[in-house]
């Protein structure tokens, strides 16, 4: 089979709001760049962000970016890398700036200035009263986000690769990245993307949950591209359950409810939050506000007949500031709660909804990896922005509105990068022979596969391993029977079959792709975790319920050839200000 | 449930033709997607898009019953059956439900959807209104999913030459945006028999979006500012 192939100077695999706010930058250019997007992008998971995007402007209240590092680096249970968290909290203001100036909606106060609201974990003067940090445009900041980063690259005439699927990672004998192949679903033909930079920005994996408030086609194909070149990734364990997923539809009702004054009631009607953090209460970190719930739910204070889930209290807000502030909420509660939130409270369940971990860079968007000289050498020609990366400014827990704010600061920050990147090196190395091997065996194999289980068969076992096994709590019976179980199921997904073996806007053949991608990254979570001997962050061991920072302030590495973990140390050293001191976390 | 779902593979089929399906399940709080999800682990050859299943990506727009809606967003025990499935009107088919979404998008860029404004940017944001800005509230929402484009008989009629009520809808959002300095290009741009005056009001636009907005509305106002710059 012979396979086309076209050369760029770079290709960005994803356009949710880091890819487009990258590709934006590389275009205004003069980049020759080829954007690829399994959906059109204005249909890309950043569309269903909801609160806000953090950034210390100070509208409301007093506010700077020192405590947002504080609250940042303290919300990610102090794994998070001090100096890419410093660099986040800096660019905030900027990049929001810009936004607006790009035309994005913002809602606004009486003096003109961009709205914002309080959220989870976010405070100030080192962690003392809840401050105004989310700007928000409504409770749909990221379809209004990514809506005006669409619009801009339309203004720029970036250049779409609409409904492209990439399909594997090319890397030369000494390690260097030299693009992807990947396939047009309409066509079901394999192309080479030869590029000099390739950025991955290709999203979450929530969908190795069963119950996820993350979208159909967040799949992790970037990790597991990366996984199968022989990229470690990084801090997987670290999962995020939102406090607040629809009770039984899992879809996502934002933290901004709170935010906007809503609280949490168990069966009795308690406000049970004031006992779990008396200060925040129901703005603390949402891996406190999670454990809370299902604490709740365990000790048989849960709501409903089976006692299995908790309810969302809103309605003292009065129906006016629900309909203005939260007007998507509104509709969600109605469409999948069946609930007026003016009139009754929303049933809710923790959900997974956000992935810490990821393919490992620097705060300039490389990609960095064990090599020859140490723990984080440069991948030449590699990097990854948004959920898909681990910089790490989320380390354990991130706070809610900094993934908006991380697309959005490292996606331009990535761009630079490449851009300086590319300046020194003019010319494309050479493709090697063997560019599109591994792609075309993945596609070969589903063609002539005939018996075996169906891809819909094997996903559901794998949710129901993760879902089961690798929790909000992890014990630690089932993460070693989870370890065991998911090694199993990886083996059948080796063995999937599809009926339908057309070329034409084949979505079984998507699907089943993108079950490799999922089970790569099931595996490193799963792994990651039965690893990790203490609880921190998102990741709560009831074996080992306290941080252990002696033994375990670092960060994992999950290799995906040899199910092997390695580790490498924290950064807590900032560019420029004073390490914030590991401290007990306490809201 | 029974369900005649529209199906068609240009590699295997000469024509289009109605699949029956039946499916065992209590529609309960189910929506429509999840019933064609489980139709689709039966038949894994039916073809269709979809991401979000919470109506704000835009993917899963369909002909439900006569009716373009949004499959996520539908309630099951709502509609009769049998449930008939069919892609969107008025735009080629690729497959199945696939519909071919080029000319809907290009005319959505046809009416230059971005903020214009060449001042030089301020160090902060520039300021807007609480009343300014709540102009833009019911038109900033649109998810380009094309159910109203495509319930459109003007645009069945023109699709190469009739913006349409989505394209308009955005060409309003970005007229009324008090940021915005490129009101008399973007009325220019419209100025034609065809781009925004084939709109005969017949609201269909407004009957089907599953976002509740009213582009019907919009170009009201668009042909509103059309006559005000004249007089």
């Amino acid at each position: 089979m012979t396979i086309s192939k076209r050369t760029f100077d770079v290709v960005v695999v994803g356009a949710g709001g880091s890819g487009m706010r990258a590709a934006l930058a590389m275009s205004e250019a003069g980049l020759k760049v080829a954007v690829l997007s399994k959906v059109f992008p204005t249909r890309s998971h950043t569309v269903a962000a909801q609160g806000g995007i953090a950034a210390s402007l100070g509208n409301v209240t007093e506010d700077n970016w020192h405590w947002h590092m504080y609250d940042t680096v303290k919300g990610s249970d102090y794994l998070g890398d001090q100096d890419a968290i410093e660099f986040m909290c800096r660019a905030a203001p900027e990049v929001v700036y810009e936004l607006e100036h790009f035309g994005m909606p913002f809602d606004r106060l009486d003096n003109g200035k961009i709205y914002q609201r309080p959220f989870g974990g976010h405070m100030q003067d080192y962690g003392k009263n809840p401050v105004q940090r989310a700007c928000a445009a409504a409770d749909r900041t990221g379809h209004a986000l990514l809506h005006t980063l669409y619009q801009q690259n339309v203004k720029a005439n970036t250049n779409f690769f609409v409904e492209w699927m990439a399909l594997d990672l090319i890397r030369d004998e000494d390690g260097d990245v030299l693009g992807v192949t990947a396939m047009e679903i309409e066509t079901g033909e394999v192309m080479i993307l030869h590029a000099r930079a390739t950025l991955f920005a290709t999203g979450g994996a929530g969908r190795i949950f069963s119950a996820s408030t993350n979208a159909y086609i967040n799949t992790g194909d970037g990790l597991g591209m990366a996984a199968r070149a022989g990229i470690p990734l990084e801090d997987m364990e670290f999962f995020q359950f939102h406090p607040t997923g629809v009770y039984g539809a899992g879809v996502l009702i934002t933290e901004g409810v709170r935010g906007e004054g809503g609280y949490l009631v168990n069966r009795d009607g308690e406000r049970f939050m004031q006992r779990y953090a008396p200060n925040a209460k129901d703005l603390a970190s949402r891996d406190v506000v999670s454990r809370a719930m299902a604490t709740e739910i365990k000790e048989g204070r849960g709501c409903g007949p089976r006692g299995d889930h908790v309810l969302l209290k809103l309605d003292h807000l009065g129906d006016d500031v629900i309909r203005h502030r939260l007007p998507g909420i509104r509709e969600i509660s109605l469409k999948f709660a069946h609930v007026d939130p003016a009139q009754a409270p929303i049933p809710v369940v923790p959900t997974a909804h956000y992935m810490m971990g990821g393919i490992p860079t620097n705060y300039h968007g490389q990609v960095v990896a064990p090599y020859k000289t140490g723990p984080e050498e440069v991948v030449q020609g590699f990097y990854a922005v948004g959920e898909c990366a681990c910089v790490s400014v989320h380390g354990a827990n991130r706070l809610g509105c900094n993934s908006l704010l991380d697309l959005l600061v490292f996606g331009r920050e990535a761009a630079r990068q490449i851009i300086e990147d590319l300046a020194r090196n003019p010319h494309p190395k050479p493709l090697p022979p063997d560019a599109a091997e591994r792609p075309l065996a993945r596609l070969a194999r589903l063609d002539t596969q005939k018996e075996g289980e169906s891809v819909a068969e094997v996903g559901d076992a794998m949710r129901h391993v993760m879902q089961a096994h690798c929790g909000v709590f992890r014990f630690p019976d089932l993460l070693a029977e989870g370890v065991k179980q998911i090694g199993e199921v990886a083996v059948r997904a080796r063995n999937t079959v599809i009926k339908d073996k057309s070329r034409i806007f084949n979505t079984a053949r998507v699907e089943a792709l993108e079950l490799d991608n999922l089970i790569e990254v099931a595996q490193a979570t799963m792994h990651s975790a039965a690893a990790r001997e203490e609880s921190r962050g998102g990741h709560a061991r009831d074996d080992f319920p306290l941080r252990d920072d002696v033994k375990w302030l670092k960060h994992s590495l999950y290799f995906s050839a040899g199910e092997r973990l390695d580790y490498k140390p924290v950064r807590l050293k900032p560019l420029t200000v004073e390490s914030f001191p590991l401290k007990a976390r306490v809201y | 449930m029974k369900f005649r779902i529209y199906r068609y593979n240009p590699e295997t089929d000469d024509a289009p033709y109605m699949q029956d399906y039946d499916l065992s399940i209590d529609a309960g709080d189910k929506m429509l997607l999840d019933a064609i999800l489980l139709i689709k682990e039966q038949d894994d050859s039916l073809s269709l898009r979809k991401s979000c299943r919470e109506g704000v990506c835009g993917s899963d727009a369909m002909n439900i019953n006569g009716r373009n809606g949004l499959a996520c967003i539908t309630q099951l025990s709502e509609l009769k059956q049998p449930i008939e499935l069919r892609p969107l009107p008025g735009l080629p088919v690729i497959r199945d439900l696939v519909v071919d979404m080029t000319q809907f998008f290009k005319q959505y860029h046809s009416i230059k959807p971005y903020l214009v404004n060449n001042d030089p940017p301020p160090e902060t944001e520039r300021l807007q209104s609480v009343t300014a800005r709540a102009e833009l509230d019911g038109l900033y929402e649109c998810i380009l999913c094309g159910c109203c484009t495509t319930a459109c008989p003007s645009f069945w009629w023109n699709p190469d030459k009739f913006v349409g009520p989505a394209g308009l809808l955005q060409a309003y959002r970005f007229l009324a945006d008090t940021r915005d300095q490129a009101t008399a290009e973007r009325l220019d741009n419209l100025e034609d028999p065809y781009r925004l005056f084939r709109c005969h009001s017949i609201m269909n636009c407004v009957d089907v979006c599953p976002k509740e907005l009213n582009p019907t509305r919009a170009i009201a106002k668009i042909k509103d500012m059309m006559v005000k710059r004249i007089v």
